[in-house]
């Protein structure tokens, strides 16, 4: 096992499992904030559907988060209790909606990382985390599908469609390469038999993302001044905002059942 | 409200296969701007509680529609000639019937 490169956390298949499940909790609200803004019926239907399973990934994960976790949270009190600075989802996925491309561009960029990633992680030597990767995986292949297929339209479309597609990415970029970073936490987990090789998930993700954006007659954007911090707890000025509307219910009933 | 016939993408033509070797049934109609997009937008409206096991998406313009008024000469089932239905005929002894 590689020496810590971070703070040593306590717990660190928990911290792990509540990154997984952070990025598709605020993936899955974003997406959410579209049920009934969408431009057509039929892509209000579909943001709405994806929305829900990304949502559902995050329950079965943070679920598991909390039963390692073992202090008696469970996905409603991992997902409604805590802080912003609780949250271990990357930067990307909590960056606000935008226009339709902008929404569009971080669903593409974070679709082609989470299959990629599920694919590895279905293989991983945890039983739970592999069933749920298994079963994720089919649902973000779909996605995937769907948003690249938007991105090449858009891309590919008519002058303004192209300019707007074209600064969402410019505008995106720079979040990506948190989603590639590894940490003293992915080390602990590799040594679990959770080990992901960021290295070929990073050249296969290359690959897939370069292939759309050249469909899409888009350019990719030069690497520069990436942004992290999302893995630690340390957020755009966005979460909170989104977490004040997401845990506004659950929190004034708290317990509540229906 | 004004007429907005420019806003909307083209109509397609739902059809879902139930289970493998089932007929295709009308599911109903969607907008899309292409056939792929079309095939994704009936997934997300029609299939997605486990429906189908395939999909069709065909051009709305492409199908071509009896016309109510055809009703009469188009579809009389002819009940006056008995002849046409199975129960007509006698089926001989030792023949089984199902």
């Amino acid at each position: 096992m590689a020496a810590p490169r971070h703070t040593a956390v306590a717990n660190p298949l928990a911290e792990y499992l509540q990154r997984l499940g952070d990025d598709r909790l605020v993936l899955g609200h974003r997406l959410s904030e579209w049920c009934g803004h969408a431009p057509i019926l039929e892509e209000d239907i579909a943001l709405s559907n994806m929305a829900l399973d990304l949502i559902g990934h995050a329950t079965s994960i943070l679920a598991l988060a909390g039963a390692v976790e073992g202090q008696g949270r469970d996905e409603d009190a991992l997902a409604f209790f805590r802080d912003g600075t609780a949250f271990r989802n990357a930067l990307l996925v909590e960056q606000p909606n935008g226009d339709f491309a902008v929404t569009l561009v971080r669903q593409f960029l974070f679709d082609a990382y989470s299959v990629l990633l599920w694919d590895q992680l279905s293989h991983c030597g945890h039983e739970g985390l592999a069933a749920i990767a298994a079963k994720s995986l089919k649902e973000d292949k779909y996605h995937l599908r769907h948003s690249s297929e938007w991105v090449v339209r858009l891309g590919d479309g008519t002058d303004e469609s192209h300019a707007r597609t074209q600064r969402a990415l410019d505008t995106l970029w720079k979040y990506t390469a948190e989603l590639f970073e590894r940490d003293a936490v992915d080390d602990a987990v590799a040594a679990m038999g959770i080990a992901v090789d960021t290295a070929a998930l990073r050249s296969l993700w290359d690959g897939l993302v370069n292939d759309v954006l050249q469909r899409a007659t888009l350019t990719r954007p030069p690497e520069t001044g990436p942004r992290r911090g999302g893995r630690t707890g340390r957020h755009s000025e966005h979460l909170g905002h989104m977490l004040a509307t997401m845990q506004s219910v659950a929190r004034a009933h708290p317990g509540a059942r229906w | 409200m004004s007429t907005n016939d420019d806003s909307q993408w083209p109509l397609w033509e739902v059809f879902t296969q139930g289970a493998r070797g089932e007929p295709f049934e009308h599911a109903g109609s969607i907008h899309a701007a292409d056939a792929e997009l079309a095939l994704q937008n009936a997934r997300d409206v029609y299939t997605r509680r486990g429906e189908a096991v395939n999909l069709w998406v065909v051009p709305s313009n492409a199908i071509v529609a009896s016309a109510p008024s055809d009703a009469g000469p188009f579809f009389d089932p002819g009940n006056d000639k008995p002849y046409r239905h199975p129960q007509f005929y006698v089926a001989p002894r030792g023949v089984r019937i199902f």
